[in-house]
């Protein structure tokens, strides 16, 4: 097996659009789930939201920044469809609803129905959505890097734009998780009621927290469609939502950073894990379909691990978990 | 199957065989042998060929990778009828043969293919039954463009010589109550797995993510003990009881040895939800190497015509499922309304410290309840194999109706679960009037909606404060 290969292979999706993706995604899910002590394990319903408002924005004639609002704009509603009836119970049924939600949209979105009646294009998707944003490009053509930490200038150009959202939305949680704001959000996570007595709008609060983490699933499922071009219903399955969710886990629910340091670590350790075991073990073993399922044994394996052993992950705080839904 | 309580001692025996006996069962299960296809595929090149690019790199990360498929069925007079055994061709573009499928006994067949790109998709009219063949005869190539992670499908309309391919459209009537028929059925499986999660999040507060995979364990053991190659070959009634007490073992062995430990260690309960999450990942995809992606069917019961008992026509092992599953829920219902047990469970669901205070060992209580859960997932498993099919994703499918189902009847009522689980499956079948049947779940995802806004405690839950 050639070590030198495997690394820089890992390297190039720990630090690829991939991972600029989730890393967003996950910056969401920590404002819910670390900050706010919402559960809502239906991310992926917004990836999907932000994914297919551009798609078929963009493929319906629109230009690319009306897609962009539209994409925003379909979170956000997203974001109260879930939380009208849920935001109100405890953190249980909010679980449910989410997680729901999202199989049965990408249900929706896929079938056959959804591309006569929606413009989703059914199970095929939809194909070359990137508009402007190719043109935009700044980057030459060519590819960049060495070995197989290599890019070509048009998934550099996401990359970088990726990575940047990434860091924008973390300056931004830190600065609203400092705030008066995001002390509120805190205490909510805290002890509900407390809050509530103090005469916050608690309801409010969770709903916007809500919408602000869905909007940032959203941009991650931008990204992640300008990667591949097109939208592909299949993508959006809910174990998205669990990967992100390892992302933030290992990182640390709950501390600024912990998001984008656990992408960069869960896409390296998962595609270290990935091609040293396709290198090793012959393909009578291991069939190459084997080995895409031992990904997903291996996120499950990391996110029972993390709960049990180190529930604060690599930059949390335990006094800054919650305690109980 | 539960002793009445007094008998403390020998519940404690009962419980020490079924999980001694099971574990025997689930290494032999799990053991060396990987069941190769029971009728489906004379596959040519493995589509794993390619190497790891299906799934690496920036490629979307879906459970599978990119197949076709489809179902051969032509119409006669008793309605669509089957095709076994009907060869059906894959190749690229350029015409090299990727693999060749033979139709299952259900007419179904499925390809996995390489990769993305376009495919051509060929019936060879020679493997027809005879009198069967295309009802176009000059068309019987498809050539389909698949996507990355996607499941294509090809359809090749057959006709019976000198048949009237007008489709036997049943009247209105007839077909609600079938859809109704069928409604019951699902929804008495779906009830029977859901008490079992109902009753563990009344227990103890957790949301088992991972009870579908009970549910897909239990069939996954049935199929492998009658069907699978290198199994006993049992009949599917002993492998079906079989996997029920092995999967009553496999639910009480996750509570001792997972679920007990942690939460003595305080673990709370959403770092729990988050357990059993990975553990969900961990169990769909170790069934996904050992069982393989595709679906199978048991080697008995497949195709059966139809009868009519009372008002439904539909074919018996349907009636059998609804008829076991209805049996089991009232024994279960029985069994919580006069045992000491389940007396003990309802009480320990209520209110765990009351329980506890008033003399019960809630331990034993919620380690039981995991007994029992996993035995009626299982059971539910069984039956949803013999009415579908068998595949490593069948319970995670199932769970959002189990969820639905859950709160719809009210969380952590075994009553509540019983009565949700029987509405969600006949909103289920029966929407398929009105909406395609692709999107058969959503209607529950409304159902469940709605409840939440108008009455959150769920039918049966008591009017207490949920938030």
């Amino acid at each position: 097996m050639d070590v030198v290969e495997t690394l820089t292979e890992s390297m190039r999706q720990a630090v690829g659009p991939q991972a600029a993706a989730f890393a967003i995604a996950a910056v969401g899910i920590n404002l819910q789930f670390g900050y706010t002590g919402l559960l809502n394990f239906g991310q992926v319903a917004f990836l999907l939201a932000g994914a297919y408002g551009l798609g078929i924005t963009v493929d319906a004639g629109g230009s690319f920044w009306l897609g962009l609002v539209v994409a925003i704009t379909s979170a956000v509603l997203l974001a109260f469809l879930l939380g009208v009836p849920t935001l109100r119970l405890r953190a249980d049924y909010l679980a449910i609803v989410t997680v729901a939600t999202g199989e049965i949209l990408r249900l929706v979105v896929g079938s056959a129905w959804g591309g006569d009646n929606l413009g989703t294009g059914g199970p095929q998707g939809v194909k070359e959505v990137t508009g402007v944003f190719r043109d935009l490009n700044p980057i030459p053509d060519g590819s960049y890097g060495f070995s197989s930490f290599r890019f070509e200038s048009q998934t550099l150009w996401v990359t970088l734009v990726g990575w940047t959202l990434a860091l924008a939305a973390t300056l931004l949680v830190r600065q609203l998780v400092r705030s008066p704001w995001g002390r509120v959000l805190r205490s909510i996570r805290e002890d509900e009621d407390a809050a509530r007595s103090l005469g916050k709008n608690v309801f409010a609060y969770k709903m916007q927290s809500l919408a602000l983490g869905g909007v940032m699933g959203a941009i991650g499922g931008i990204i992640i469609t300008l990667n591949f071009t097109s939208v592909i219903p299949d993508y959006f399955i809910p174990t998205v939502t669990f990967f992100a969710y390892a992302v933030v886990i290992l990182g640390g629910a709950g501390s600024v950073w912990g998001p984008l340091v656990g992408s960069v670590i869960f896409w390296f350790v998962i595609q270290f894990s990935e091609s040293s075991l396709d290198a090793t073990v012959p393909e009578d073993i291991l069939s190459s379909q084997d080995l895409a399922a031992l990904r997903f044994v291996l996120v499950g394996v990391l996110l029972m691990a993390l709960m049990v052993f180190r529930p604060q992950g690599l930059l949390g705080k335990k006094e800054e978990l919650l305690a109980d839904g | 199957m539960l002793p009445p309580m007094p008998a403390a001692r020998a519940a404690r025996l009962l419980l020490r065989l079924v999980l001694a006996f099971s574990f025997t069962v689930v290494v032999a299960a799990v053991g060396p042998t990987a069941p190769a296809g029971a009728q489906t595929t004379t596959t040519s090149t493995n589509p794993g060929t390619t190497g790891s690019t299906v799934l690496a790199d920036d490629q979307p990360a879906p459970s599978g990778g990119e197949l076709v498929r489809g179902t051969l069925t032509f119409a006669d007079e008793s309605g669509r009828v089957p095709v076994d055994g009907a060869v059906v061709i894959v190749s690229t573009e350029d015409g090299t043969e990727v693999t060749r499928v033979t139709s299952g006994a259900d007419g179904k067949w499925e390809v996995p293919l390489p990769g993305p790109g376009t495919y051509q998709v060929t019936i060879d009219v020679e493997s027809l039954p005879a009198g069967v063949g295309p009802e176009d005869p000059a068309n019987i190539v498809r050539t389909i463009e698949v996507a990355t992670g996607q499941k294509a499908g090809a359809g090749f309309p057959l006709a019976k010589a000198g048949a009237e391919v007008s489709s036997p459209t049943a009247p209105e009537g007839n077909k609600f109550l079938k859809l109704l028929g069928q409604g019951i059925a699902l929804g008495s499986i779906i009830a029977m797995a859901t008490i079992g999660l109902s009753l563990i999040y009344g227990t103890t507060g957790l949301i088992n993510f991972a009870h579908g995979e009970l549910v897909t364990f239990g069939a996954l053991v049935a199929w492998w003990l009658s069907t699978g190659t290198g199994g006993p070959g049992l009949s599917l009634v002993l492998a079906g009881l079989l996997a029920v007490v092995a999967g009553a073992a496999f639910g009480g062995a996750q509570e001792k040895y997972l679920f007990a430990p942690l939460r003595k260690r305080r673990t709370s309960n959403v770092a729990l939800i988050v357990v059993t999450i990975g553990w969900a990942l961990v169990l769909r995809h170790l069934y996904l190497i050992i069982f393989g992606g595709s679906s199978r069917p048991y080697d008995e019961y497949v195709l059966q015509r139809e009868i009519d008992v009372g008002p439904f026509t539909l074919a018996p092992k349907s009636f059998w499922t609804t008829g076991i599953s209805l049996l089991v829920l009232v024994l279960v219902g029985l069994m919580l309304q006069r045992t000491r047990l389940g007396t003990a469970m309802r009480a320990v669901a209520d209110n765990r410290d009351l329980a506890a205070s008033s003399g019960i060992d809630v331990r034993r209580v919620i380690l039981l309840t995991w007994v029992l859960g996993g035995g009626l997932a299982a059971l539910g498993g069984v039956l949803l194999g013999l009415t579908n099919r068998v595949s490593w994703s069948m319970g995670a499918l199932l769970l959002l109706q189990m969820f639905a189902a859950m709160v719809l009847g009210g969380l952590g009522s075994a009553y509540g679960a019983m009565v949700g689980g029987l509405v969600i499956g006949i909103v289920t079948t029966t929407s398929t009037e009105l909406i395609p049947a692709e999107l058969d779940l959503v209607p529950s995802l409304f159902v469940l909606i709605l409840l939440l806004l108008v009455r959150p405690q769920g039918l049966l839950g008591r009017a207490e404060r949920v938030g």
